[in-house]
Protein backbone atom coordinates (compact mmCIF):
# COMPACT_ATOMS: atom_id res chain seq x y z
CA UNK A 1 0.00 0.00 0.00
CA UNK A 2 1.28 3.43 -0.85
CA UNK A 3 -0.38 6.44 0.88
CA UNK A 4 0.11 10.00 -0.09
CA UNK A 5 -1.20 13.54 1.27
CA UNK A 6 -2.25 16.80 -0.37
CA UNK A 7 -1.25 19.29 2.19
CA UNK A 8 -2.78 22.17 0.26
CA UNK A 9 -6.00 20.41 0.42
CA UNK A 10 -6.20 19.63 4.10
CA UNK A 11 -8.27 21.66 6.29
CA UNK A 12 -6.44 19.98 9.47
CA UNK A 13 -9.54 18.20 10.97
CA UNK A 14 -7.46 15.60 12.61
CA UNK A 15 -9.30 12.67 11.35
CA UNK A 16 -6.26 10.55 10.08
CA UNK A 17 -4.39 11.11 13.39
CA UNK A 18 -7.36 9.36 15.19
CA UNK A 19 -7.58 7.02 12.86
CA UNK A 20 -4.03 5.84 12.15
CA UNK A 21 -1.34 7.78 14.72
CA UNK A 22 1.66 6.40 13.39
CA UNK A 23 0.63 7.02 9.44
CA UNK A 24 -0.30 10.30 10.01
CA UNK A 25 0.34 13.20 12.52
CA UNK A 26 0.11 17.17 12.13
CA UNK A 27 2.59 19.83 12.34
CA UNK A 28 2.61 21.96 15.14
CA UNK A 29 3.72 24.91 13.08
CA UNK A 30 0.26 25.34 11.17
CA UNK A 31 -2.09 22.08 12.01
CA UNK A 32 -1.67 20.54 9.10
CA UNK A 33 -1.38 16.63 7.78
CA UNK A 34 2.28 15.59 7.83
CA UNK A 35 1.95 11.98 6.36
CA UNK A 36 5.05 9.57 9.00
CA UNK A 37 4.71 6.61 6.78
CA UNK A 38 4.32 6.16 2.92
CA UNK A 39 4.29 2.61 2.91
CA UNK A 40 2.38 1.51 5.94
CA UNK A 41 2.70 -2.43 7.21
CA UNK A 42 -0.28 -4.29 6.39
CA UNK A 43 -1.42 -4.39 10.12
CA UNK A 44 -3.12 -1.02 9.59
CA UNK A 45 -4.15 -1.11 6.09
CA UNK A 46 -7.46 -0.82 7.64
CA UNK A 47 -7.09 1.89 9.69
CA UNK A 48 -5.07 4.02 6.59
CA UNK A 49 -8.35 3.22 4.72
CA UNK A 50 -10.36 4.56 7.30
CA UNK A 51 -8.74 7.54 7.63
CA UNK A 52 -8.77 8.15 3.64
CA UNK A 53 -12.53 7.89 3.89
CA UNK A 54 -13.05 10.37 7.00
CA UNK A 55 -11.04 12.74 5.48
CA UNK A 56 -13.54 15.90 5.14
CA UNK A 57 -11.00 17.42 2.43
CA UNK A 58 -10.54 14.32 0.45
CA UNK A 59 -6.68 15.06 0.98
CA UNK A 60 -5.57 11.05 1.39
CA UNK A 61 -4.76 9.01 -1.63
CA UNK A 62 -4.02 5.33 -1.11
CA UNK A 63 -2.77 3.37 -3.42
CA UNK A 64 -3.34 -0.56 -2.87
CA UNK A 65 -0.47 -2.73 -4.66
CA UNK B 1 -46.84 12.16 -2.97
CA UNK B 2 -48.51 15.74 -1.71
CA UNK B 3 -51.05 13.87 0.59
CA UNK B 4 -48.16 11.45 1.80
CA UNK B 5 -46.41 14.46 2.89
CA UNK B 6 -49.47 16.13 4.74
CA UNK B 7 -50.15 12.91 6.10
CA UNK B 8 -46.79 12.94 8.02
CA UNK B 9 -46.86 16.22 9.47
CA UNK B 10 -45.45 18.40 6.72
CA UNK B 11 -48.27 21.48 5.10
CA UNK B 12 -47.84 20.72 1.78
CA UNK B 13 -47.95 23.33 -0.41
CA UNK B 14 -50.40 23.60 -3.57
CA UNK B 15 -47.40 22.49 -5.78
CA UNK B 16 -46.48 19.70 -3.81
CA UNK B 17 -43.54 21.59 -2.23
CA UNK B 18 -43.29 21.03 1.00
CA UNK B 19 -42.34 23.38 4.04
CA UNK B 20 -39.02 23.38 5.51
CA UNK B 21 -38.43 22.88 8.82
CA UNK B 22 -40.74 20.45 9.62
CA UNK B 23 -41.55 20.13 13.34
CA UNK B 24 -40.26 17.11 15.63
CA UNK B 25 -42.67 14.52 16.29
CA UNK B 26 -44.28 14.89 20.03
CA UNK B 27 -42.90 12.17 22.26
CA UNK B 28 -39.76 11.68 20.02
CA UNK B 29 -37.58 14.33 20.71
CA UNK B 30 -34.25 12.51 19.75
CA UNK B 31 -35.58 11.58 16.45
CA UNK B 32 -35.78 13.71 13.08
CA UNK B 33 -38.69 14.92 11.72
CA UNK B 34 -41.02 11.75 10.61
CA UNK B 35 -41.99 13.94 7.31
CA UNK B 36 -38.27 14.45 6.69
CA UNK B 37 -37.80 10.81 6.84
CA UNK B 38 -40.68 10.08 4.23
CA UNK B 39 -38.60 12.65 2.36
CA UNK B 40 -35.51 10.67 2.36
CA UNK B 41 -37.44 7.51 1.71
CA UNK B 42 -38.66 8.77 -1.62
CA UNK B 43 -35.53 10.75 -2.90
CA UNK B 44 -31.94 11.47 -2.21
CA UNK B 45 -32.53 15.55 -3.00
CA UNK B 46 -36.36 17.52 -3.05
CA UNK B 47 -36.95 20.82 -3.22
CA UNK B 48 -38.57 22.48 -0.50
CA UNK B 49 -40.02 25.86 0.95
CA UNK B 50 -38.46 27.88 3.04
CA UNK B 51 -39.37 30.97 5.41
CA UNK B 52 -38.46 33.87 2.75
CA UNK B 53 -40.62 31.72 0.18
CA UNK B 54 -37.79 30.20 -1.33
CA UNK B 55 -37.11 26.33 -2.71
CA UNK B 56 -33.90 25.38 -2.34
CA UNK B 57 -32.90 21.51 -2.66
CA UNK B 58 -33.41 19.54 0.69
CA UNK B 59 -30.34 16.77 0.74
CA UNK B 60 -31.73 14.05 2.56
CA UNK B 61 -28.96 11.04 2.36
CA UNK B 62 -25.32 10.19 3.40
CA UNK B 63 -23.79 9.84 0.25
CA UNK B 64 -25.19 12.85 -1.33
CA UNK B 65 -24.48 15.05 1.69
CA UNK B 66 -21.04 13.98 1.82
CA UNK B 67 -20.14 14.20 -1.89
CA UNK B 68 -22.09 18.06 -2.14
CA UNK B 69 -20.25 18.65 0.79
CA UNK B 70 -16.84 17.98 -0.62
CA UNK B 71 -17.41 19.70 -4.17
CA UNK B 72 -15.97 22.74 -5.27
CA UNK B 73 -18.87 23.98 -7.42
CA UNK B 74 -20.64 24.49 -3.77
CA UNK B 75 -20.41 27.72 -2.17
CA UNK B 76 -20.65 28.47 1.41
CA UNK B 77 -20.47 32.24 0.95
CA UNK B 78 -23.52 33.98 2.76
CA UNK B 79 -23.13 36.91 0.48
CA UNK B 80 -23.53 34.92 -2.77
CA UNK B 81 -27.58 35.42 -4.26
CA UNK B 82 -29.45 32.52 -3.19
CA UNK B 83 -27.70 31.36 -0.23
CA UNK B 84 -30.66 29.66 1.94
CA UNK B 85 -30.61 31.52 5.08
CA UNK B 86 -32.00 29.47 7.68
CA UNK B 87 -33.91 32.57 9.14
CA UNK B 88 -34.00 36.49 8.59
CA UNK B 89 -32.56 37.01 11.94
CA UNK B 90 -30.06 34.53 10.72
CA UNK B 91 -29.34 36.53 7.45
CA UNK B 92 -28.59 39.73 9.92
CA UNK B 93 -25.88 37.76 12.33
CA UNK B 94 -23.99 35.93 9.08
CA UNK B 95 -23.69 39.37 7.00
CA UNK B 96 -23.22 41.65 9.94
CA UNK B 97 -20.23 39.72 11.25
CA UNK B 98 -19.05 36.88 8.32
CA UNK B 99 -16.67 34.93 9.82
CA UNK B 100 -14.60 32.19 7.58
CA UNK B 101 -17.50 29.73 8.04
CA UNK B 102 -19.45 32.34 5.62
CA UNK B 103 -16.72 32.33 3.32
CA UNK B 104 -14.89 29.82 0.48
CA UNK B 105 -11.43 29.12 -0.56
CA UNK B 106 -9.01 30.69 -0.57
CA UNK B 107 -10.06 33.46 1.30
CA UNK B 108 -11.32 30.67 4.02
CA UNK B 109 -8.91 28.69 3.68
CA UNK B 110 -6.12 31.62 4.92
CA UNK B 111 -8.42 32.66 7.68
CA UNK B 112 -9.00 28.78 8.99
CA UNK B 113 -4.88 28.08 8.78
CA UNK B 114 -4.26 30.97 11.02
CA UNK B 115 -6.24 29.39 13.79
CA UNK B 116 -5.54 25.09 13.16
CA UNK B 117 -2.58 24.72 14.85
CA UNK B 118 -4.22 24.67 18.32
CA UNK B 119 -6.51 22.49 17.41
CA UNK B 120 -4.64 19.51 16.62
CA UNK B 121 -5.10 16.17 18.18
CA UNK B 122 -1.89 16.75 20.15
CA UNK B 123 -2.54 20.11 20.87
CA UNK B 124 -5.83 19.17 22.20
CA UNK B 125 -5.25 15.99 23.91
CA UNK B 126 -2.53 17.84 25.91
CA UNK B 127 -5.36 19.99 27.90
CA UNK B 128 -7.00 16.76 28.67
CA UNK B 129 -6.10 16.99 32.27
CA UNK B 130 -7.20 20.36 32.58
CA UNK B 131 -10.42 19.72 31.56
CA UNK B 132 -10.54 16.81 33.68
CA UNK B 133 -9.78 19.31 36.57
CA UNK B 134 -12.85 21.70 35.19
CA UNK B 135 -15.10 18.64 35.38
CA UNK B 136 -14.18 17.36 38.63
CA UNK B 137 -14.23 20.62 40.67
CA UNK B 138 -17.96 21.58 38.73
CA UNK B 139 -19.27 17.99 39.76
CA UNK B 140 -17.63 18.60 43.19
CA UNK B 141 -19.77 22.30 43.52
CA UNK B 142 -22.39 20.27 42.21
CA UNK B 143 -22.57 17.50 44.85
CA UNK B 144 -21.77 20.02 47.74
CA UNK B 145 -24.70 22.61 46.55
CA UNK B 146 -28.49 22.10 46.72
CA UNK B 147 -30.15 19.65 44.67
CA UNK B 148 -32.76 19.22 42.57
CA UNK B 149 -30.51 21.60 40.11
CA UNK B 150 -30.18 22.66 36.38
CA UNK B 151 -27.36 20.73 34.93
CA UNK B 152 -27.12 22.82 31.78
CA UNK B 153 -26.30 25.90 33.83
CA UNK B 154 -24.42 24.02 36.94
CA UNK B 155 -22.41 22.02 34.60
CA UNK B 156 -23.10 21.62 30.78
CA UNK B 157 -22.47 25.59 29.89
CA UNK B 158 -19.43 26.10 32.40
CA UNK B 159 -17.15 23.38 31.04
CA UNK B 160 -16.99 24.44 27.53
CA UNK B 161 -16.89 27.95 28.14
CA UNK B 162 -13.64 27.68 30.83
CA UNK B 163 -11.77 25.81 28.41
CA UNK B 164 -12.86 27.84 25.62
CA UNK B 165 -11.97 31.39 27.66
CA UNK B 166 -8.70 29.80 28.88
CA UNK B 167 -7.76 29.09 25.07
CA UNK B 168 -8.53 32.40 23.56
CA UNK B 169 -8.01 34.04 27.08
CA UNK B 170 -11.57 35.48 26.92
CA UNK B 171 -12.38 36.49 30.90
CA UNK B 172 -14.94 34.08 31.83
CA UNK B 173 -15.82 36.43 34.29
CA UNK B 174 -17.96 38.01 31.40
CA UNK B 175 -19.45 34.59 31.13
CA UNK B 176 -23.27 36.04 31.88
CA UNK B 177 -22.39 39.02 29.43
CA UNK B 178 -21.46 36.81 26.21
CA UNK B 179 -23.76 33.77 26.96
CA UNK B 180 -26.98 35.89 27.31
CA UNK B 181 -25.63 36.76 24.05
CA UNK B 182 -24.87 33.76 22.41
CA UNK B 183 -28.11 32.79 23.42
CA UNK B 184 -29.82 35.60 21.27
CA UNK B 185 -27.27 34.42 18.04
CA UNK B 186 -27.92 30.66 17.74
CA UNK B 187 -31.79 31.25 18.33
CA UNK B 188 -33.35 30.85 15.09
CA UNK B 189 -36.63 33.07 15.67
CA UNK B 190 -35.59 36.22 17.26
CA UNK B 191 -36.24 39.48 15.58
CA UNK B 192 -33.64 41.15 13.56
CA UNK B 193 -33.31 43.80 15.80
CA UNK B 194 -32.45 41.82 18.62
CA UNK B 195 -30.00 40.05 16.50
CA UNK B 196 -28.04 43.24 15.80
CA UNK B 197 -27.90 44.19 19.03
CA UNK B 198 -26.58 40.92 20.28
CA UNK B 199 -24.26 40.99 17.66
CA UNK B 200 -22.76 44.23 17.88
CA UNK B 201 -22.67 43.94 21.65
CA UNK B 202 -20.81 40.74 20.78
CA UNK B 203 -18.00 42.13 18.20
CA UNK B 204 -17.62 45.56 20.27
CA UNK B 205 -16.53 43.20 23.46
CA UNK B 206 -14.22 41.74 21.17
CA UNK B 207 -12.75 44.33 19.62
CA UNK B 208 -12.05 45.78 22.97
CA UNK B 209 -10.39 42.81 24.43
CA UNK B 210 -8.27 42.41 21.14
CA UNK B 211 -7.26 46.04 21.52
CA UNK B 212 -6.29 44.98 25.24
CA UNK B 213 -4.46 41.73 23.73
CA UNK B 214 -2.22 44.35 21.66
CA UNK B 215 -1.06 45.96 23.93
CA UNK B 216 -0.39 43.49 26.42
CA UNK B 217 0.00 40.27 25.02
CA UNK B 218 -0.58 36.97 27.26
CA UNK B 219 -0.29 33.58 26.78
CA UNK B 220 -3.60 32.78 24.74
CA UNK B 221 -4.80 32.48 21.21
CA UNK B 222 -6.04 35.96 20.95
CA UNK B 223 -2.84 37.62 21.86
CA UNK B 224 -0.77 35.55 19.50
CA UNK B 225 -2.52 36.14 16.53
CA UNK B 226 -2.75 39.69 17.33
CA UNK B 227 1.15 39.84 17.69
CA UNK B 228 1.70 37.58 14.80
CA UNK B 229 -1.33 38.03 12.20
CA UNK B 230 -2.23 41.61 13.75
CA UNK B 231 0.88 43.57 13.40
CA UNK B 232 2.79 42.08 10.48
CA UNK B 233 -0.97 43.32 8.87
CA UNK B 234 -1.77 39.87 7.78
CA UNK B 235 -5.40 40.27 9.96
CA UNK B 236 -6.96 43.17 10.58
CA UNK B 237 -8.42 43.49 14.44
CA UNK B 238 -12.00 43.59 13.30
CA UNK B 239 -11.31 39.94 11.28
CA UNK B 240 -9.44 38.71 14.45
CA UNK B 241 -12.37 39.76 16.71
CA UNK B 242 -14.94 37.90 14.25
CA UNK B 243 -12.62 35.03 14.44
CA UNK B 244 -12.81 35.41 18.03
CA UNK B 245 -16.41 35.69 17.69
CA UNK B 246 -16.93 32.33 16.22
CA UNK B 247 -14.55 30.53 18.14
CA UNK B 248 -16.05 31.80 21.50
CA UNK B 249 -19.92 31.21 20.21
CA UNK B 250 -18.64 27.53 17.94
CA UNK B 251 -16.65 26.38 21.24
CA UNK B 252 -19.36 26.87 23.95
CA UNK B 253 -23.01 26.55 22.47
CA UNK B 254 -22.43 22.89 20.86
CA UNK B 255 -20.97 21.39 23.28
CA UNK B 256 -23.08 22.44 26.40
CA UNK B 257 -26.36 20.74 24.15
CA UNK B 258 -24.42 17.54 23.13
CA UNK B 259 -23.52 17.33 27.62
CA UNK B 260 -27.23 17.93 28.34
CA UNK B 261 -28.95 16.32 25.31
CA UNK B 262 -26.64 13.65 25.63
CA UNK B 263 -27.47 13.11 29.81
CA UNK B 264 -30.67 13.34 28.83
CA UNK B 265 -30.31 10.66 26.36
CA UNK B 266 -28.67 8.04 28.14
CA UNK B 267 -30.95 8.31 30.93
CA UNK B 268 -34.07 7.31 28.85
CA UNK B 269 -31.79 4.67 27.64
CA UNK B 270 -30.71 3.06 30.51
CA UNK B 271 -28.75 -0.18 29.45
CA UNK B 272 -26.21 2.24 27.27
CA UNK B 273 -25.83 5.03 30.48
CA UNK B 274 -24.76 1.55 32.32
CA UNK B 275 -22.64 0.14 29.69
CA UNK B 276 -20.80 3.67 29.96
CA UNK B 277 -20.46 3.87 34.14
CA UNK B 278 -19.58 0.18 33.89
CA UNK B 279 -15.94 1.04 31.99
CA UNK B 280 -13.16 2.84 31.50
CA UNK B 281 -11.86 1.81 28.78
CA UNK B 282 -11.15 4.94 26.58
CA UNK B 283 -12.54 3.50 23.55
CA UNK B 284 -15.71 2.73 24.45
CA UNK B 285 -16.17 6.25 25.71
CA UNK B 286 -14.74 7.84 22.35
CA UNK B 287 -16.91 5.34 20.76
CA UNK B 288 -19.59 6.53 22.97
CA UNK B 289 -19.05 9.97 22.03
CA UNK B 290 -19.55 9.84 18.15
CA UNK B 291 -22.48 7.29 18.51
CA UNK B 292 -24.38 10.16 20.43
CA UNK B 293 -23.02 12.70 17.58
CA UNK B 294 -24.77 10.44 15.50
CA UNK B 295 -27.46 9.92 17.39
CA UNK B 296 -28.10 13.86 17.75
CA UNK B 297 -27.05 15.41 15.33
CA UNK B 298 -27.47 18.88 17.05
CA UNK B 299 -26.85 21.35 14.66
CA UNK B 300 -30.02 20.29 12.72
CA UNK B 301 -30.94 23.81 10.86
CA UNK B 302 -28.92 21.80 8.00
CA UNK B 303 -25.50 22.72 6.35
CA UNK B 304 -26.71 25.71 4.10
CA UNK B 305 -24.27 26.09 0.47
CA UNK B 306 -25.13 27.74 -3.24
CA UNK B 307 -24.55 25.95 -6.40
CA UNK B 308 -21.85 27.66 -7.96
CA UNK B 309 -22.24 25.50 -11.26
CA UNK B 310 -24.97 23.41 -12.54
CA UNK B 311 -24.40 19.77 -10.41
CA UNK B 312 -26.35 16.32 -11.70
CA UNK B 313 -26.63 14.15 -8.94
CA UNK B 314 -29.00 11.64 -7.59
CA UNK B 315 -30.66 11.90 -11.02
CA UNK B 316 -31.47 15.77 -10.45
CA UNK B 317 -29.89 18.38 -11.58
CA UNK B 318 -29.21 21.15 -8.87
CA UNK B 319 -28.53 24.66 -11.40
CA UNK B 320 -26.59 27.42 -10.33
CA UNK B 321 -27.74 29.88 -7.98
CA UNK B 322 -29.69 26.94 -6.45
CA UNK B 323 -30.26 27.09 -2.74
CA UNK B 324 -29.03 23.71 -1.15
CA UNK B 325 -29.87 22.71 2.42
CA UNK B 326 -27.97 19.52 4.08
CA UNK B 327 -29.87 17.64 6.89
CA UNK B 328 -27.50 16.33 8.88
CA UNK B 329 -29.95 14.57 11.20
CA UNK B 330 -31.78 12.24 8.19
CA UNK B 331 -28.22 11.40 7.45
CA UNK B 332 -27.04 10.36 10.27
CA UNK B 333 -30.06 7.60 10.54
CA UNK B 334 -29.47 6.78 6.97
CA UNK B 335 -29.72 2.30 6.81
CA UNK B 336 -27.60 2.43 4.37
CA UNK B 337 -24.72 3.77 6.45
CA UNK B 338 -25.63 2.71 9.79
CA UNK B 339 -27.46 -0.58 10.69
CA UNK B 340 -30.73 -0.19 13.01
CA UNK B 341 -29.58 3.74 12.61
CA UNK B 342 -32.30 4.91 15.32
CA UNK B 343 -30.82 2.65 18.09
CA UNK B 344 -28.64 4.75 20.25
CA UNK B 345 -26.13 2.08 20.65
CA UNK B 346 -22.84 3.12 22.41
CA UNK B 347 -20.84 0.04 20.75
CA UNK B 348 -21.16 0.55 17.37
CA UNK B 349 -18.60 1.95 15.14
CA UNK B 350 -20.14 5.76 14.40
CA UNK B 351 -17.79 7.41 13.15
CA UNK B 352 -18.84 7.71 9.59
CA UNK B 353 -21.91 10.47 10.67
CA UNK B 354 -21.48 14.07 9.40
CA UNK B 355 -22.63 15.67 12.54
CA UNK B 356 -18.86 18.16 12.14
CA UNK B 357 -20.27 18.34 8.42
CA UNK B 358 -18.01 17.51 5.65
CA UNK B 359 -15.74 19.03 3.24
CA UNK B 360 -13.23 22.02 3.84
CA UNK B 361 -15.54 23.46 6.58
CA UNK B 362 -15.84 20.34 8.59
CA UNK B 363 -15.64 21.39 12.16
CA UNK B 364 -12.28 22.91 12.86
CA UNK B 365 -13.24 22.38 16.70
CA UNK B 366 -14.04 18.54 16.62
CA UNK B 367 -10.98 17.39 18.43
CA UNK B 368 -11.58 20.00 21.70
CA UNK B 369 -15.46 19.05 21.57
CA UNK B 370 -14.22 15.27 21.55
CA UNK B 371 -12.07 15.59 24.17
CA UNK B 372 -14.84 17.63 26.25
CA UNK B 373 -16.98 15.28 25.97
CA UNK B 374 -15.02 11.75 26.68
CA UNK B 375 -14.07 13.50 29.96
CA UNK B 376 -17.80 14.51 30.55
CA UNK B 377 -19.56 10.89 29.57
CA UNK B 378 -16.44 9.10 31.11
CA UNK B 379 -16.67 11.52 34.30
CA UNK B 380 -20.30 12.41 35.33
CA UNK B 381 -21.78 9.28 35.32
CA UNK B 382 -19.47 7.16 37.46
CA UNK B 383 -19.63 10.38 39.80
CA UNK B 384 -22.83 10.52 40.53
CA UNK B 385 -24.56 7.30 39.68
CA UNK B 386 -27.81 8.02 41.10
CA UNK B 387 -28.20 10.61 38.80
CA UNK B 388 -31.91 11.21 37.37
CA UNK B 389 -34.55 13.67 36.61
CA UNK B 390 -36.06 15.60 38.53
CA UNK B 391 -39.13 16.40 36.35
CA UNK B 392 -41.31 14.78 34.04
CA UNK B 393 -39.92 14.01 30.63
CA UNK B 394 -42.86 16.14 29.16
CA UNK B 395 -41.46 18.93 31.31
CA UNK B 396 -37.88 19.09 29.84
CA UNK B 397 -37.84 22.48 27.42
CA UNK B 398 -36.28 21.26 23.62
CA UNK B 399 -35.17 23.62 21.48
CA UNK B 400 -37.20 23.35 18.67
CA UNK B 401 -36.23 26.78 18.04
CA UNK B 402 -32.61 26.96 18.00
CA UNK B 403 -29.92 26.80 15.39
CA UNK B 404 -28.20 24.01 17.80
CA UNK B 405 -31.10 21.56 19.05
CA UNK B 406 -30.65 20.86 22.92
CA UNK B 407 -32.22 21.32 26.16
CA UNK B 408 -33.22 24.92 27.42
CA UNK B 409 -32.64 23.75 30.78
CA UNK B 410 -32.74 19.84 32.38
CA UNK B 411 -33.56 19.77 36.21
CA UNK B 412 -31.04 16.70 37.93
CA UNK B 413 -30.97 15.38 40.98
CA UNK B 414 -29.52 11.90 42.82
C1 LIG C 1 -20.09 18.79 19.77
C2 LIG C 1 -19.77 19.95 19.45
C3 LIG C 1 -19.75 20.53 18.05
C4 LIG C 1 -20.51 20.24 16.95
C5 LIG C 1 -21.63 19.21 16.82
C6 LIG C 1 -20.04 21.10 15.88
C7 LIG C 1 -20.55 21.09 14.58
C8 LIG C 1 -20.04 21.82 13.54
C9 LIG C 1 -20.49 21.72 12.16
C10 LIG C 1 -21.61 20.82 11.66
C11 LIG C 1 -19.74 22.57 11.41
C12 LIG C 1 -19.81 22.75 9.90
C13 LIG C 1 -20.55 23.97 9.46
C14 LIG C 1 -20.73 24.02 7.95
O1 LIG C 1 -20.26 23.15 7.24
O2 LIG C 1 -21.39 24.95 7.48
C15 LIG C 1 -18.83 23.23 12.32
C16 LIG C 1 -17.91 24.18 11.94
C17 LIG C 1 -17.10 24.85 12.84
N1 LIG C 1 -16.96 24.59 14.19
FE1 LIG C 1 -17.90 23.18 15.24
N2 LIG C 1 -19.03 21.89 16.35
C18 LIG C 1 -18.81 21.56 17.68
C19 LIG C 1 -17.86 22.11 18.51
C20 LIG C 1 -16.99 23.11 18.18
C21 LIG C 1 -16.00 23.67 19.05
C22 LIG C 1 -15.72 23.23 20.48
C23 LIG C 1 -15.38 24.66 18.32
C24 LIG C 1 -14.26 25.61 18.67
C25 LIG C 1 -13.62 25.77 19.66
C26 LIG C 1 -15.97 24.69 17.00
C27 LIG C 1 -15.59 25.55 15.99
C28 LIG C 1 -16.03 25.47 14.69
C29 LIG C 1 -15.56 26.34 13.63
C30 LIG C 1 -14.53 27.44 13.76
C31 LIG C 1 -16.23 25.95 12.46
C32 LIG C 1 -16.09 26.56 11.07
C33 LIG C 1 -15.13 25.76 10.26
C34 LIG C 1 -14.98 26.25 8.84
O3 LIG C 1 -15.87 26.93 8.31
O4 LIG C 1 -13.94 25.96 8.24
N3 LIG C 1 -16.94 23.74 16.96
N4 LIG C 1 -19.02 22.74 13.60
S1 LIG D 1 -8.12 13.94 7.84
FE1 LIG D 1 -7.64 15.08 5.96
S2 LIG D 1 -8.15 17.21 6.45
FE2 LIG D 1 -8.05 16.12 8.38
S3 LIG D 1 -5.94 16.46 9.07
FE3 LIG D 1 -5.95 14.50 7.97
S4 LIG D 1 -5.43 15.05 5.88
FE4 LIG D 1 -5.99 16.94 6.88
Amino acid sequence: MRVSVDREKCVGSGQCVLSAAGVFDQSDEDGIVVLLDESPPADVHMDVRRAASLCPALAITVTES
Amino acid sequence: MSLHIADSGAPAQPDGIPDYPMPRAAGCPFDPAPALRDLRAEAPLVKVRTWDGSTPWLVTRHAEQRALLADRRISADVTRPGYPHVTAASRERRLRTRAFIGMDDPEHARLRRMVTAPFAIKRVEALRPAIQRIVDRLIDDMLAGPKPVDLVQAFALPVPSLVICELLGVPYADHDFFQRNTRVLVNRDQPPEAMREAVDALIDYLERLVAEKLAHPAADLLSKLGVEQVRRGELTAHELAVTGMLLLVAGHETTANMIALGTLALLEHPDQLAALRATDDPKLIAGAVEELLRYLSIVHSGRRRVALEDIEIGGRVIHAGDGVIMANEVANRDEDVFTDPDRLDVHRDARGHVAFGFGVHQCLGQPLARVELQVVYGTLYRRVPGLRLAVDRDQVPFKHDGLIYGVYELPVTW
